[in-house]
C-alpha cells in the first residue's frame, strides 16, 4: 500500500495550481468568446439614424435604450386621441435576431418617420449614434437627409408595377418624393398601349427609413430596406472613372507603378488556347 | 415580527422598486426623472450615470466612448467609492430581488441541511472580471453586457418581457438548488467591480461585541457571511469589500449588536473596544 502514496511536494502543488487556473480561465474564455462572437452577428439589422459603422457600433453601444425612449416619447408620436403609438426603435430581446439589448428597427412594423429634430441621436451617451453624421457641415444644423441607415431594394418579381399594374404606393410614401424613388416609364409590349411605372431607388438619396416597405401593398413587401453594406457592392480599386476627378481621389493618389496589374497568367505569352488546348 | 426586524429590508425594497418604476416610467410615460437603464441613464435629461464595468469592457473592446458616458461612470464610481460601498448590489440591482427570493426559499426548504453542498470559490467573480475584459478584447464587444442578467432583467422590466427571462429563472434555480448565494456571492463580476470600487467607502456595518449573544441569526441571513467573521469576538466595522451594506444583519439582530456607522476613518476601531 505504501507505494500508492504520492508525496505532494510544494513544487508539484504550485505547478498544478497554475495549470488549474490557466485551464479554467482558458475554458471560460473559449466558451464565452464563442458565444459572444455568435451573439454579435446580426448582419441584417437596421440601426437607428446616425449609427456608426456596425463593427464600431457593437463596441460602443452601451445598451441603455435612451434612443428608443426618445423615439417612442417624441411629441409627434401621439395620434389624434392623444394615444401613444409604438416607437420605431426597439431594444433587442433575446428572441430577436439582433444582438441582445441593442437598438434596431423593423420598417414593416414601424418605419422611421425621419423627424427633423432627430430626437434619438443627441441623447446617446456613448457616441454610438454620432450626431456629426446627421449634422450639415456647412450650416451646423441637424439634417435627417444625411442619414444612411440602409437602402431600399425592389424585388422586380413580386412588385406589381413590373406586372403592368399602376401602384406607386412606395413612390408616394417616400418622404423624399421623386428623389429617393423615381418612377421609370417603360412601354408595356403585352398590351401595346400601356406603360410600366417601375419604381427605381436612387441609393445616393435613399436614407433607409422604410416608409416604402411599410406602404408596399404586397403580402410580403416587394420593396424593403437592407443595411447598406449588405445591399451594396463595392467596385474596389480596379475600375476608376477616369473622367471623374472625385473618383480618382477615391482610389487615392497612387502612382501608376504601384498598381499591380500582372498576375500568374501574365507571365505566359498570349496563347492560342482554342487550338492548342492550353489550360490556365 | 417587529418592524425593527425588517426595517432595512423594506427600505431596500422601496428603493429598488422605486428606481425600477422610474426607469419604467421613463420609457412608458416619458418621465424625465430617470431615463435609460442601469447600463447608462440620464437624470432630468442632464446628469449622466453609467455602469463603470460596462465602460471598462468597452475600453477593452477598443471603443471610443463619448464624454457623457465617461462622466456618468465617474459619478457612479465616486458615489459608491466614497459613500455606498457595494450598496448597488443590495439597494439597486434588480437581480437582488431574484437571488434574495432564492436564498429565502432555500432557508425555508432547509436545502442546505438536506442536499450535499457544492463548493465554489467566492473569488470566481474577480476572475470573471478578468475573463470579461479578455473576451471583450478578443471579440470586440463588451462581453458581460451580452450575458448580464442584471441588464437583461432591467431591460425586460423597462422595455417589455422577452425570452431573456429564461436566464433570470435559471439564476433563481441556480441559487436555489446549486450554490447558496451562487450568482451574487460567487460569480457576478459587476458586484465584484463594486467591491473593488467601494473598498474604502464610508458606509459600514459596525459590530458591538459586548451586546452580542452569539445567536448567529446575522450569519444565517448574510449573503456574504464570511465578512461577519468578527461576530462575538471583537467590536469593529465590517471592512471586507464584499459586504453589500444590505443591513439584513442589523435587521435580524435583537441585541443591538450591529448598526450602520460612518466609516473606519472617522471613528477609530480601537476606541470601540
Amino acid at each position: 500500500m505504501a507505494k500508492n502514496k504520492v508525496k505532494i511536494s510544494e513544487r508539484r502543488k504550485f505547478f498544478t495550481d497554475i495549470a488549474h487556473h490557466v485551464g479554467l480561465g482558458t475554458m471560460g474564455v473559449l466558451l464565452w468568446a464563442g458565444y459572444t462572437q455568435k451573439a454579435k452577428s446580426s448582419p441584417l439589422t437596421l440601426r437607428p439614424p446616425a449609427a456608426i459603422d456596425e463593427k464600431d457600433f457593437l463596441k460602443t453601444c452601451i445598451k441603455c435604450g435612451l434612443c428608443a425612449e426618445a423615439c417612442v416619447n417624441r411629441p409627434q408620436n401621439f395620434d389624434k386621441e392623444g394615444r401613444k403609438k409604438p416607437g420605431t426603435i426597439k431594444m433587442a430581446k433575446a428572441q430577436d435576431d439582433v444582438t441582445i439589448g441593442t437598438p434596431f428597427f423593423k420598417p414593416r412594423d414601424v418605419p422611421c418617420y425621419m423627424c427633423e429634430d432627430i430626437p434619438c441621436v443627441p441623447v446617446c451617451p456613448t457616441g454610438a449614434l454620432d450626431i456629426n453624421k446627421v449634422t450639415n457641415p456647412k450650416t451646423k444644423e441637424l439634417d435627417i437627409r444625411l442619414m444612411d441607415m440602409g437602402v431600399a431594394i425592389v424585388d422586380v418579381h413580386s412588385c406589381i408595377a413590373f406586372w403592368g399594374l399602376q401602384c406607386d404606393a412606395c413612390y408616394r410614401a417616400c418622404p423624399l418624393l421623386d428623389e429617393a424613388i423615381k418612377l421609370v416609364y417603360n412601354r408595356n409590349d403585352r398590351t401595346g398601349k400601356h406603360a410600366f411605372l417601375e419604381p427605381k431607388v436612387d441609393p445616393d438619396v435613399c436614407t433607409g427609413c422604410g416608409l416604402c416597405e411599410k406602404a408596399c401593398v404586397t403580402e410580403k413587401p416587394a420593396i424593403f430596406v437592407l443595411p447598406r453594406d449588405v445591399a451594396q457592392g463595392k467596385v474596389g480599386d480596379h475600375y476608376v472613372r477616369g473622367w471623374d476627378k472625385a473618383d480618382q481621389q477615391r482610389v487615392g493618389n497612387r502612382k501608376e507603378t504601384e498598381i499591380k496589374t500582372k498576375d500568374e497568367r501574365s507571365k505566359q505569352a498570349p496563347a492560342d488556347y482554342l487550338n492548342k488546348g492550353l489550360e490556365y | 415580527m417587529k418592524f425593527s426586524n425588517i426595517k432595512y429590508l423594506i427600505l431596500r425594497r422601496v428603493v429598488q422598486i422605486t428606481l425600477l418604476f422610474l426607469y419604467f416610467a421613463g420609457n412608458y410615460w416619458g418621465w424625465t426623472l430617470l431615463q435609460g437603464d442601469l447600463s447608462s441613464s440620464s437624470v432630468l435629461q442632464t446628469i449622466p450615470l453609467s455602469d463603470p464595468f460596462a465602460i471598462i469592457q468597452m475600453f477593452a473592446a477598443g471603443a471610443v466612448v463619448g464624454t457623457n458616458a465617461l462622466l456618468g461612470a465617474l459619478i457612479i464610481s465616486l458615489f459608491y467609492g466614497i459613500i455606498g460601498g457595494r450598496a448597488f448590489c443590495s439597494w439597486v440591482c434588480p437581480v437582488n430581488l431574484v437571488t434574495d427570493a432564492a436564498a429565502w426559499l432555500r432557508r425555508k426548504l432547509y436545502i442546505d441541511k438536506i442536499e450535499p453542498k457544492i463548493w465554489l470559490s467566492r473569488n470566481v467573480r474577480y476572475y470573471m472580471i478578468v475573463l470579461a475584459l479578455i473576451v471583450s478584447a478578443i471579440v470586440g464587444m463588451a462581453a458581460f453586457e451580452v450575458v448580464s442578467p442584471i441588464t437583461i432583467l432591467n431591460r425586460n422590466i423597462i422595455f417589455g418581457i422577452g425570452a431573456g427571462m429564461g436566464l433570470i429563472i435559471s439564476i433563481f434555480l441556480f441559487d436555489l438548488f446549486v450554490v447558496k448565494n451562487g450568482w451574487c456571492g460567487h460569480i457576478c463580476p459587476l458586484g465584484a467591480t463594486y467591491s473593488i470600487i467601494g473598498k474604502y467607502s464610508l458606509l459600514r456595518v459596525k459590530h458591538i461585541s459586548e451586546n452580542c449573544t452569539l445567536c448567529m441569526k446575522c450569519k444565517e441571513v448574510c449573503p456574504e457571511s464570511q465578512v461577519l467573521h468578527m461576530i462575538g469576538k471583537y467590536s469593529i466595522t465590517v471592512n471586507d469589500a464584499e459586504c453589500t451594506n444590505c443591513g439584513r444583519c442589523i435587521d435580524v439582530c435583537d441585541d443591538e449588536a450591529l448598526e450602520f456607522s460612518i466609516g473606519k476613518y472617522i471613528k477609530k476601531n480601537k476606541e470601540l473596544k
